[in-house]
């Protein structure tokens, strides 16, 4: 062993597999996951033309609320939260996903997680990107965003969520790129017949790397730091997202309950984000090698377990008030139980929680395609159940509502909310392709490490 | 129908600023006048003395109580001195007459859609009578609306006002969301119900604070109107109630008046019954009720439905 040797921080048992089947190894894997940076398929392509399609709609539609106002919305006095903070909710909730299989899982030592580090990471920077999008997109003025810095209030849970949001952005970001180093080093040296800026890029992202000791050694040390960092940050955005209900007096949101209740839900739903990444990108890049069906079946019972504890808040969260019927919160819980939003409501619980977790209790349901049908059928619970959390309360105000003009008592998301929160979605879906066009959607010396082969090689690209 | 009611509020056009500021300054004055401070005028004005007897006294010895525009505007954030407005509405007078709303969005140029005020069917029981409640900002001393503000364009005055900065407000709706009565209302769009778009520096009817030709994607509520108390009126909804349902005051003088009566406040207050709409939430409003028994009038359903278009 020469210095090049990587020295194990965590003291991982290596097997003893032959130098020459190890090196076999590392070259396939290699090529396996360079395959999808070197060459798009007309596929490929036609998916992320249909995305940019969709953001330009939104764009445009943005274009026509900055010139009129927010009453091109379905927005009004008593509904005016709606769509864009139900959106920003689900996508602060899909974003906690990155500390749970990054952190909490590298943390208990969970070897399996390895190949799926840095989808989670790229769906959690993707989702907080595009949730400081949306809340912006939300305001009635941004154009006094500044006022925030000048005029801010430490007091208000806007601003916390300012500084964790983008706390957790930066955190995520470097969360995503440290592990991601030898990779671009990699790229830098073997896609040369990429376009000059693409090199640029990677010579650039690479700083310098060459797999020296040091490098290595500081690289793992710093990733060891974030990712107990990332946790206590993960958990703080979507409690303070949470608050910002949570701190007023309207009933169904004043609850004690709300920021646990969140972040259990937000697990849950980043979990299954995590399934249909997976099973695309297994899909679509013949990752078949990495992701396996142990991890699927390891996954499913992730979602299994974090489907549980959700449904355990919603226990807390539902049941105890409905115990009580208290005054106002009962016309809210009425309509939710049986009134004009049950049919949401009881889609949402039953197959966005309740059966999951039924279903997913048997071995089969846990293979790819099982599990990435039901994995949707969470997702859009999970994004259905946000719009629950707020429109219904919204508008259900202490005080009756009255003499008002009939599309202020209800609330339906025009065409124009409707374009911006699908473009917020494709955009999070182009940010996650078009980063997996540019760089190995799995971590090689991660998944190597963990299989306990020597990483030897791999300082020594060019050979 | 128009001038009917233009008619009727100038009838009930009231030196406030002086009745109200009275009490306190009655006595100050006096006292001056006892050490010979300054010369009398001759002029003489009534004031409420701190026992609630009306006294003449002369037009020097008063301090001014209003504050003129330009100052206030500078005091924005800080409010009248020495005052802590309050409102009081007495809801065995109220008819649904809707005529607060009116003189409200008239004196804020406002129209349909946009009510500061509104007048609510309340009925808490199957068994318990209806009656209409006038409700708006209660400019609560504990206010959740101004606690969540990112950016303090909503905040408390000293002088008991809740009031909103148009120029500062980023237009993130929390202390809509975070207000438990409904009483915020938003520009959605570009002159939302804006009745009469007013030059600016045409300061005359608009709130301290609220930027008329930059209003879109604001907050917006009642003010108390205080570009008019610091005139020395009452607040449009006083003036143009038709049965003196909604009186207004200064708690520190401990008077209110609706225009045509005056009543000592505390004493109104415990002899009625007052109470504060939702009072279990602790946000302390600024707005007492009086509760509607010995009504002066039969509840009448409403049988036209109002505010029916944007
Ligand atoms: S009534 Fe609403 S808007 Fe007015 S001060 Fe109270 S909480 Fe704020
Ligand atoms: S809408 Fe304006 S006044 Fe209200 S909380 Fe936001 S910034 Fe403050």
């Amino acid at each position: 062993m020469d210095s090049h040797t990587y020295i194990d921080l965590d003291h991982h048992i290596h097997t003893t597999l032959p130098m020459e089947e190890q090196k076999r190894h590392r070259v396939e894997m290699r090529e396996d996951v360079l395959r999808p940076v070197r060459h798009t398929g007309l596929i490929g392509k036609v998916w992320i033309v249909f995305l940019i399609a969709v953001m330009l709609v939104g764009a445009y539609a943005y274009y026509l609320q900055l010139k009129n106002g927010l009453k091109v919305t379905g927005l009004r006095d008593y509904a005016s939260w709606g769509l864009y903070i139900s959106n920003f909710v689900f996508f602060v909730a899909i974003s906690l996903v990155g500390a749970l299989i990054s952190s909490v899982l590298r943390l208990t030592n969970f070897e399996w997680h390895r190949p799926l580090t840095r989808i989670a990471e790229i769906i959690a920077v993707a989702g907080i990107m595009f949730a400081g999008l949306i809340i912006i997109i939300d305001m009635g003025r941004p154009d006094r965003i500044l006022n925030l810095f000048i005029h801010g209030r430490i007091q208000s849970p806007i601003v916390w969520d300012v500084i964790v949001v983008s706390t957790y952005f930066v955190s995520s970001a470097l969360f995503l790129y440290l592990p991601l180093i030898p990779a671009i080093a990699l790229c830098r040296d073997q896609l040369t017949n990429k376009p000059a800026w693409q090199r640029w890029m990677y010579k650039f992202l690479a700083i310098g790397w060459d797999g020296n000791d040091q490098q290595w050694k500081i690289m793992k040390r710093a990733v060891s730091i974030l990712s107990v960092l990332v946790i206590p940050l993960a958990i703080s955005i979507h409690t303070v997202t949470a608050w910002l209900f949570a701190t007023t007096l309207r009933p169904g949101w004043d609850s004690t309950n709300f920021g646990p209740y969140f972040v259990a839900g937000a697990f849950q739903a980043g979990t299954a984000c995590v399934i249909i990444a997976m099973y695309v990108f297994r899909k679509a890049y013949s990752f078949e090698k990495y992701l396996t069906d142990v991890h699927f079946n390891n996954m499913g019972k992730l979602l299994v377990f974090l489907s549980m504890v959700y449904a355990y808040f919603n226990v807390n969260e539902y049941l105890v008030p409905a115990y009580k019927m208290r005054g106002a919160e009962a016309n809210l819980l009425n309509d939710l139980f049986t009134g004009p939003y049950s049919p949401v409501y009881w889609g949402v619980q039953v197959f966005g929680m309740a059966l999951p977790v039924i279903i997913l209790l048997f071995k089969p349901a846990r293979r790819p395609l099982p599990l990435v049908i039901i994995s949707l059928s969470v997702v859009v619970g999970a994004w259905l159940k946000r719009y629950l959390i707020v429109t219904p309360i919204m508008l259900h105000p202490y005080s009756p509502i009255q003499n008002v003009p009939p599309n202020w008592s209800v609330y339906f998301p025009t065409w124009i909310e409707i374009s911006i929160v699908s473009a917020s979605l494709a955009g999070v879906l182009l940010v996650i392709t078009l980063f997996s066009k540019l760089f190995p959607m799995i971590s090689i010396w991660e998944t190597l490490e963990g299989e306990g082969i020597d990483l030897e090689e791999m300082d020594n690209q060019k050979s | 129908m128009k001038e009917e009611n233009e008619n009727n509020s100038r009838r009930k056009f009231l030196k406030f600023g002086l009745l109200a500021g009275g009490a306190t300054i009655a006595s100050i004055g006096l006292q001056k006048n006892i050490m010979g401070e300054t010369p009398a005028s001759g002029e003489k004005i009534k004031v409420m003395t701190p026992d609630g007897k009306l006294v003449e006294i002369d037009s020097t010895h008063l301090e001014k109580s209003g504050v003129d525009l330009t100052a206030y505007n500078k005091e924005l954030r800080d409010g009248i001195a020495g005052k802590k407005f309050i409102k009081v509405i007495d809801l065995a007078r109220c008819a649904n007459a809707r005529k607060c709303i009116q003189g409200c969005q008239e004196a804020h140029s406002r129209q349909a859609p946009v009510e500061f005020l509104k007048v609510i069917k309340m009925k808490e029981t199957e068994l318990s009578a209806p009656y209409w409640m006038p409700q708006s900002c209660n400019h609560c001393d504990n206010p959740p609306c101004t606690k969540v503000c990112p950016v303090d364009a909503t905040f408390k005055r000293k002088d008991g006002i809740v009031a909103i900065d148009s120029e500062r407000c980023i237009g993130c709706r929390f202390c809509m969301a975070a207000c438990p009565y409904s009483a915020r209302s938003f520009n959605w769009g570009e002159n939302w119900g804006i009745a009469k778009v007013k030059a600016d520096g045409d300061a005359s009817c608009i709130s301290p604070g609220e930027n008329l030709s930059n209003r879109m994607g604001t907050v917006q509520k009642c003010d108390f109107c205080p570009e008019m108390t610091s005139r020395g009126e009452l607040p449009a909804c006083v003036q143009s109630c038709p049965n003196g349902t909604i009186f207004f005051g200064d708690a520190n003088e401990d008077v209110v008046s609706n225009g045509e009566d005056t009543f000592r406040l505390s004493e109104l207050l415990k002899k009625r019954g007052a109470y504060r709409y939702l009072e279990d939430l602790g946000t302390e409003p600024r707005v007492y009720y009086l509760p509607p028994v010995n009504r002066q009038f039969p509840f009448e359903e409403d049988t036209v439905k109002h505010n029916t278009t944007e």
